[in-house]
């Protein structure tokens, strides 16, 4: 063992390659038309887009935005251009940048998500699709889509069989079997998993009696949302360990993004902290390869399964 | 924009407010009034996201070249560290961001009004105006003595001032609203700008509409990333053409807009009573953002 040990970042999620597994999380990074000078793009692993409806949306009122102790709470309420509009305008900066995109699906119903991953799918540059399942289901009288398991694989297994690249389920950690979930929008087709969405979180001004944002319960992200995402990550890839997962929640250095390859994700997301410092991603990604030049590990993939469990 | 390591310069108490003057020649230099710096909080802490202040200064010649001053009212957690801040420490500063005050052509008299620490940039607007030979009057209100911020810094800047304050520890006993005609008239302003909290900057849009007053407003928004990541901290400002609105992001397409075009119901949070309508013939000056 006299050679210096040189590792590489690539990651390869069953064909589908990052130049190092650190992405930029849905909704963390404008539009793409319009993103600061500051964030160096072509740097990051790769980007997943704001959610995407179909037509553009305004999303909520303000304030849509409280610090929550180690964390962020979030009510933007899906503020997006529209899928033709971000196709048109905001792809193409992408594609320029030289970055891959994962397009994030939404829609108020099935058909809707149909229509926005069928206008995006044979999009150049668009190398997968993410589906957030934390649109209001306006067909059933509203609440989240993935309180529904029924909704949840209706969405994922049509958004799947149209599309052709391959299509993650972004899932939240609180649904009542998260395993079993997995496991199900990986039968309706889903290629992989991206764990975990933001926690629904209240924050409240006491003094002025009223919720901080507008909307009141908004979705939780930031380090205080890290242990349920490590759990999420850990409990679903333990379940399926040749299921590509994609871990996000709470990291911000290089350390963190370790723990979640660990956790067995296969690369991860980085949201919050892209808020904080817009060169987030790369200085994760070149911690993850102090990491491995440290302990003499060749691979971020190399990472999975090395948790020592007791008795596991 | 720049992202630099800033050396604290400065760091003092004014009054109930601080102030940091840093050393950023990179920041410096581009800064108008208006813009503002994004400040990273240290890490290991509950709070992370980076604070966002408007400028107060910026030096480009002299002695302070290259240096810039913010004010803030230490009463969270992150302006309570940040009150704390002693000099030689540094910061990990971004900025200027957003879109600045733009000064009138032809119009000379200008009434600028703020609330609390908002006079921290309209001292920087007066400054500025004063240097293109426009006539400068303020209106300054604060809940007291304390939080009324430099009042012989403003008096040296402008042709009047008028103080006001709630509890009457300093000039007149209310707020700038119980005010503001008698100054409109008194000073004759042709142009009027404003940085206070939304209520008052939506009665002050009231005046300038009915009295015809070409105006810009500096809002304030909670934002979470201050770059134009997280659109957060949007305003609903009506299309030039009336088609409608948008919800635009007070970090990059404010913090400064026109408050002709605000769609100020929907702002306030209550949904909006009319349809949008193009501000007609409404006295816009040509530059100006929003």
């Amino acid at each position: 063992m006299s050679q210096r040990m040189k590792p590489s970042l690539a990651v390869d999620l069953h064909g589908l390659r990052f130049a190092h597994p650190v992405l930029a999380a849905s909704g963390c990074l404008a539009t793409g038309h319009d993103v600061p000078a500051l964030v160096d793009l072509h740097k990051f692993g790769g980007v997943v887009s704001r959610s995407l409806t179909l037509g553009p949306s305004k999303g909520s009122p303000t304030p849509r935005s409280a610090e929550t102790p180690s964390g962020l709470l979030t009510a933007v309420g899906l503020q997006n251009p529209g899928v033709e509009a971000f196709v048109a305008d905001d792809l193409p900066r992408f594609v320029k940048a030289g970055v891959p995109v994962i397009g994030s699906v939404a829609g108020a119903s099935p058909e809707e998500y149909i229509r926005v991953a069928q206008a995006l799918h044979r999009q150049p540059g668009v190398v997968a699709l993410e589906v957030y399942l934390g649109s209001s289901d306006e067909e059933r009288g509203g609440g989240p889509v993935y309180a529904r398991l029924e909704r949840v694989l209706e969405v994922v297994g049509a958004v799947a069989r149209l599309s052709s690249i391959p299509v993650f389920a972004k899932l939240p950690p609180l649904v009542p079997d998260l395993v079993g979930t997995a496991r199900a929008c990986v039968r309706a087709g889903a290629f992989g998993l991206t764990l975990v969405d933001g926690v629904p979180g209240l924050a409240i001004d006491a003094r002025g009696l009223r919720p901080k944002t507008a909307v009141p319960v908004g979705g939780v992200s930031g380090p205080a949302l890290k242990p349920l995402a490590l759990a999420a990550v850990y409990g679903v890839a333990r379940a399926m360990p040749e299921v590509p997962v994609m871990g996000v929640g709470g990291i911000s250095t290089g350390e963190d993004a370790v723990e979640f390859l660990l956790a067995g994700a296969w690369a991860v997301q980085v949201g919050t902290a892209l808020l904080v410092d817009p060169s987030a991603p790369v200085e994760i990604a070149r911690g993850i390869l102090d990491y491995l030049r440290d302990k003499g590990i060749a691979s971020p993939a190399d990472l999975r399964g090395r948790l020592r469990v007791r008795g596991g | 924009m720049k992202r630099v390591r800033a050396e604290v310069l400065n760091a003092r108490r004014l009054g109930a407010y601080h102030s940091i003057t840093l050393v950023a020649p990179e920041v410096a230099e581009r800064v108008r009034p208006g813009q503002f710096v994004s400040i990273a909080m240290p890490e290991g802490r509950t709070f992370l996201l980076r604070r966002h202040f408007s400028i107060h200064q910026s030096s480009r010649r002299g002695g302070w070249a290259g240096t810039l001053e913010f004010v803030f009212d230490p009463r969270g957690l992150g302006t309570g560290w940040l009150a704390e801040v002693k000099a030689h420490q540094f910061l990990d500063v971004i900025g200027p961001l957003g879109k600045a005050f733009a000064y009138p052509a032809k119009l000379n008299a200008c009434l600028l009004v703020a609330e609390g620490h908002g006079a921290a940039p309209i001292y920087f607007l007066a400054q500025e105006l004063r240097a293109r030979g426009k006539r400068v009057d303020l209106l300054v209100g604060a809940e007291d003595m304390d939080h009324v911020f430099k009042p012989i810094e403003g008096k040296r800047l402008s042709q009047t001032i008028t103080i006001v304050t709630a509890d009457g520890s300093l000039g007149e006993r209310g707020i700038v609203l119980d005010a503001l005609a008698q100054v409109v008239e008194s000073t004759g302003a042709q142009v009027i700008y404003a940085a206070a909290r939304r209520s008052t900057l939506r009665a002050i849009a009231e005046l300038c509409m009915e009295r015809r007053i070409p105006s810009q407003m500096a809002v304030e928004e909670p934002m979470a990333c201050g770059i134009g990541l997280c659109f957060t901290c949007t305003v609903p400002v009506i299309r030039k053409d009336g088609s409608g609105y948008d919800n635009l992001r007070a970090c990059t397409d404010g913090p400064v807009f026109n408050p002709a075009r605000i769609l100020w119901d929907r702002w306030m949070g209550d949904e909006p009573r009319l349809a949008p309508t193009p501000p007609e013939g409404f006295p816009v000056i040509r530059s100006w953002p929003g």
